[in-house]
């Protein structure tokens, strides 16, 4: 069966339109001469979280890198095909990148706070982009810490730095900072693989509240987590889509004999 | 099923060892089965107490079986492949206690039976559904054995054979029972043998749709064979949906 014929599995209830936010069609992706996507093609489905599975190297943070073009940081790196946000190619060279970037947000492997008090980190966002009267301001840093289930730990210490928290609570600030300026779609590249048993309860508590309205994708080296926070997955190899469909199918019954490896731990 | 092996070996040992288990566990009520018809043919209390002790190593397997399943899916959290070869441990497990107990039921029977005798056509019938029965459960643990879909299809739709014969064999009795009221206590102990060892036919039944499940990762589907042209012992309900 080829990748294609899996890449669009049926609506899970009928009479529920499942609609592609981000389309990714035929992508490709080079570091230097190194084709490290082959021709990948995968929906983000609206207001779903999308798992990226793979071993090491197998190109999904790449994918995620490029889905908010920060590959373009980088001399020597392009991307041929096509990303289409709500039908808009955001590989479009005259596209503004900090625009599509408050519109696909990004959390990383490792908490990135900024130097900066607890408010400020989350505030530096909304900055960027708008200029609100004061209050308002509070108004929209106190919901996405609200939003972000971190508000009632930090609410009496909002202007000490923002590294003083723990790691969990470092994660979640910046998925504050994320939510902040009302992305569309999120990205979580292991956002998870740093942190405890507790906190990870928590982050994925709120991945799975955060899907009633935003769209999501997810990296992660953690079967479970995928096979727990997801409502769909996509197997990647080597730089190929190797399978892509409902969680709950891929993870009792992929139809791919390397997906079927890789999850049951067995391969080579 | 997949020629690759895990890289932590320890798992894959564990699950071989619950196949294992499932297979002596298999051979056990084989066993079990025929001594207990041949203890009811041949009247043979003695065969028959050895099959109710026997019983006792089936239902020590099981608990074993299960203890160790729950333990590999609570530290290995199985996917896939390997998280059906677990469930399917559990519920062939099952399924095959089940059948030690039907089985020490009709060694029970007996003794309580004792040394009446039955018509001789009445002994052939019910050797001959014990047989099919027993052919099955041999297969589909063969079929198990050897991770093969097709063969337990086909056991699963032979059991249409067994009900019949079971049917023919409920209305045979309700013949001698009204033709002699002398013999309703042996007969009405003979029906519930026969009925075990059709309920026995159900749990290799069952376990087909198992292996099926295990190997190919779908449900079987379609409805089971019913044998319901002349099905007199099957109650009507007006509720039943149409098959």
């Amino acid at each position: 069966m080829s990748v294609h014929e899996t890449a669009l599995p049926a609506a899970p209830s009928p009479g529920l339109p499942i609609d592609e936010k981000v389309a990714i069609r035929n992508l490709s992706f080079f570091y230097g001469d190194a084709k490290v996507l082959k021709d990948i093609s995968v929906p983000l489905y609206r207001g779903k979280v999308t798992a990226f599975i793979g071993p090491s190297g197998c190109g999904k943070s790449t994918l995620l890198r490029v889905l908010n073009r920060i590959y373009a940081l980088y001399p020597n790196q392009r991307a041929e095909g096509e990303v289409l946000l709500d039908g808009e190619d955001i590989l479009d060279p005259s596209l503004d990148v900090n625009l599509l970037r408050a519109r696909i947000g990004m959390v990383f492997q490792k908490p990135t706070p900024f130097p900066m008090s607890i408010y400020d980190n989350v505030a530096f966002g909304i900055r960027l982009y708008e200029r609100l009267p004061a209050a308002e301001l509070e108004d929209r840093v106190a919901a996405a810490l609200t939003r972000a289930a971190l508000w009632d730990e930090v609410k009496d210490k909002l202007r000490m730095s923002g590294i003083g928290l723990s790691g969990g609570q470092q994660q979640r600030l910046c998925i504050a900072r994320t939510i902040a300026v009302s992305p569309e779609v999120i990205l979580f590249d292991e956002p998870c693989s740093a942190l405890d048993p507790i906190s990870t309860a928590r982050i994925e508590e709120l991945i799975d509240e955060l899907k009633a309205d935003y769209t999501i994708a997810i990296v992660t080296h953690n079967m479970q987590q995928a096979a727990r926070t997801s409502d769909y997955t996509a197997f990647m190899y080597l730089g190929d889509l190797v399978e892509f469909g409902e969680t709950s199918r891929i993870f009792t019954h992929p139809h791919e004999r390397r997906t079927e490896d890789y999850i049951t731990g067995r391969f080579g | 099923m997949t020629e690759h092996d895990h890289i932590v070996s320890a798992f894959s040992h564990e699950i071989e060892e619950l196949r294992t288990k499932i297979l002596r566990m298999g051979g056990l009520t084989e066993q079990l089965l025929a001594d207990a018809v041949a203890a009811l043919d041949s009247r043979d209390a003695e065969r028959a107490a050895a099959v109710i002790v026997a019983d006792r190593r089936v239902d020590a397997l099981q608990s074993e079986i299960d203890e160790e399943a729950i333990r590999t899916l609570a530290r290995r959290q199985p996917m896939a492949i390997d998280l059906r070869e677990i469930i399917a441990v559990i519920r062939i497990g099952s399924d095959l206690e089940r059948i030690g107990d039907l089985a020490k039921n009709i060694a029970k029977r007996v003794a309580a039976i004792g040394a009446e005798r039955h018509s001789a056509r009445f002994g052939r019938g019910l050797g001959h559904l014990a047989g099919l029965v027993l052919a099955q459960l041999k297969d589909v643990l063969d079929a198990y054995a050897r991770r093969d879909a097709a063969a337990a299809v086909t056991v699963r739709n032979r059991d249409g054979e067994i009900d019949a014969l079971y049917n023919s064999l409920f209305r045979e009795l309700l013949t001698y029972m009204m033709e002699d009221p002398r013999t309703i206590t042996m007969s009405t102990h003979l029906l519930f043998c026969a009925k075990n060892i059709e309920r026995i036919g159900d749990h290799a039944t069952n376990i087909a749709e198992t292996v099926h499940y295990v190997v190919s990762g779908e449900p079987l589907r379609e409805p089971r064979p019913k044998d319901d042209s002349h099905n007199f012992a099957r109650v009507p309900y007006p509720a039943d949906p149409a098959p």
